[in-house]
């Protein structure tokens, strides 16, 4: 499978103080992203998680080492549109990230930059709204809708400019839980229809269940790197990390210390109680 | 207590001067101003007022609304109109030490309030039938010959639209500091001018941060969606003259034309 994104021996620090020892938040990562992958990276606060994906569209440049985007350099300036049309972006903050005071405006604002003809813009507007579900608000305010659909407006831009890739930087992070299901519903479904590659920054574990890989991030590096059921399951390792292995897996763990005979890696809720109905059953 | 700052306030509508192009209404309004300045005594001012009146009703704005919008400047009316008054001089009809009254200022002073009170409701007109959007719009096409002179038209008109979309925004904001300010005890209410400007400062100074971590933020996430200026970019909804934006133009020429003439008349 192609690459998207690659990253070579990529490093990063924040400006600081003079005087003040250089922190690197981002050290030495290097990672392959396949097109059409659905990534989840999981750390704790400060891992460099929000580093790591800013990176990715050349909102920040890499201090050492490379960002490859479709082996386009993201340093390269002549560049910088190619890689952004390519790779969107999703920020927490759904409010700081709609340009428009109506929806259909916000969502035209990237095709709009981009030079299409007035027309296809209309086409794309009206697709990408279909395809997050929100072509009822098309002539709405934002800022009368809801948190999960403002970030479904926000979803719904970038589509407009056709990337490849989507880049959610704790784009769930400040929504309530039926907001949090609405923008991985969408994002998962972008992922599996289009064939869109989704990277999804967060800091719920739950969140990790959707991906296809799981890579957990730890001071700047990239500390455990695979499936989610690999990952998940591993429930001391996670705790080392800072983070919370699921509920499902913390289960399963109690019961096995108690003699159980359970599997530990049965992530999923439903897959969770089957496995401990079978083991009740053989007793 | 902050709901009711309404900026631009927009009345939707479908009216034929709702759907005019907003170029074709901002050079209507230039003209109207330029007749009105123009226009020098009672004919002229009946010419006017019809063609307001005609227009109000085309746009099917509630007439009471317009004249809701006057009352923020009856004082600057009433000062003027005042002013006028007991300041022109001419042919006297009442005097009072320092004071008097001529029939010039008489005249002047009618006319002024008839003008301003005009002028008012013809502008107002053109922000409760033109969205926001469409009116900054329509100003940066209008302005855009000045790029040549190195003017930003865009960023301007880009700053506008920003800050159009940002109010309601910030006024949410404002209404969940003051909350969190008065359950720490802030008094915003009570006081004299004085104390009560004071007490602003806690509710302004939060205010101001996150404005600026939000601008911040907003050019983040604008530079990602390959905003890179005015330079080769497109519109959703371009600007097209339609037929009804000649008459209208033709129409508006008459007009002015019709009170040019008529000020050579002394009408």
């Amino acid at each position: 499978m192609a690459h998207i994104i690659e990253t070579k021996e990529l490093t990063y620090a924040y400006p600081r103080e003079e005087g003040e020892p250089l922190r690197y938040a981002l050290d030495g990562v290097d990672l392959t992203i396949d097109a059409g992958s659905f990534v989840v990276v999981l750390g704790h606060n400060g891992s460099g998680k929000s580093t790591l994906a800013k990176h990715f569209n050349a909102v920040l440049l890499p201090m050492g080492g490379q960002v490859l985007v479709e082996g386009m350099d993201t340093a390269d300036e002549d560049l910088l549109l190619e890689v952004r049309r390519r790779v969107g972006m999703v920020f927490q903050n759904p409010d700081n990230q709609i340009v428009a005071n109506v929806v259909e405006e916000d969502v035209a604002f990237g095709p709009e930059n981009m030079g299409v003809p007035s027309q296809e813009i209309q086409e794309r507007v009206d697709s990408a709204l279909r395809t997050v579900g929100m072509e009822a608000f098309a002539l709405h305010a934002p800022h009368m809708l809801s948190g999960g659909q403002k970030q479904r407006v926000a979803i719904a831009g970038i589509l407009a400019m056709e990337p490849k890739c989507i880049v959610l930087d704790e784009a769930t992070a400040m929504l309530d839980p039926s907001g949090r299901r609405e923008v991985l519903d969408t994002v998962s479904r972008l992922n599996r229809e289009k064939g869109i590659t989704i990277i999804l920054i967060t800091h719920h574990m739950d969140e990790a269940a959707y991906a296809d890989r799981v890579l957990i991030l730890n001071d700047g590096h990239i500390a455990l790197d695979g499936t989610p059921r690999e990952i998940l399951s591993q429930e001391e390792k996670l705790r080392s990390f800072g983070l919370a292995a699921p509920h499902t897996v913390e289960l399963l763990n109690l019961l096995k210390k108690d003699g159980w005979d359970v599997p530990l890696d049965a992530i999923g809720v439903t897959e969770c109680a089957d496995a401990i109905c079978r083991a009740l059953e053989r007793g | 207590m902050l709901k009711d700052i309404t900026l631009g306030q927009y009345f939707p509508g479908n009216s034929v001067v709702h759907r005019l192009d907003p170029r074709t209404k901002l050079l209507m309004v230039v003209a109207y101003i330029a007749a009105l300045f123009l226009a020098k005594w009672f004919v002229s001012y009946a010419v006017m007022l019809a063609v307001l009146a005609a227009c109000v009703s085309i746009s099917r704005v509630p007439p009471k609304s317009l004249v809701r919008g006057l009352k923020p400047v009856l004082f600057i009316i009433a000062f003027t109109a005042v002013l006028n008054l007991f300041y022109t001089p001419g042919r006297e009809i009442w005097r009072w030490w320092i004071f008097k009254i001529t029939w010039e200022g008489m005249e002047t002073a009618f006319f002024m309030m008839l003008r301003i009170t005009m002028l008012i409701m013809g502008t107002f007109l053109l922000t409760y039938t033109t969205s926001p959007i469409r009116l900054t719009d329509g100003l940066e096409s209008l302005l855009g010959p000045l790029k040549k002179v190195h003017v930003p038209v865009h960023e301007l008109s880009m700053m506008m639209s920003i800050a159009l979309r940002f109010i309601p925004t910030l006024i949410e904001e404002t209404d969940k500091i003051m909350s969190a300010q008065k359950a720490r005890g802030a008094d915003f209410e009570t006081g004299n001018l004085l104390q009560r400007a004071k007490a602003m400062i806690p509710l302004l100074v939060p205010l101001f941060i996150s404005a600026f971590r939000r601008a911040d933020e907003l050019a983040v996430a604008m530079e990602c969606r390959c905003y890179h200026g005015g330079e080769g970019r497109t519109k959703l909804h371009p600007l097209r003259y339609q037929r009804r934006d000649y008459v209208t133009l033709l129409l508006g020429a008459a007009v002015l034309g019709t009170v040019i003439a008529l000020r050579n008349f002394g009408l």
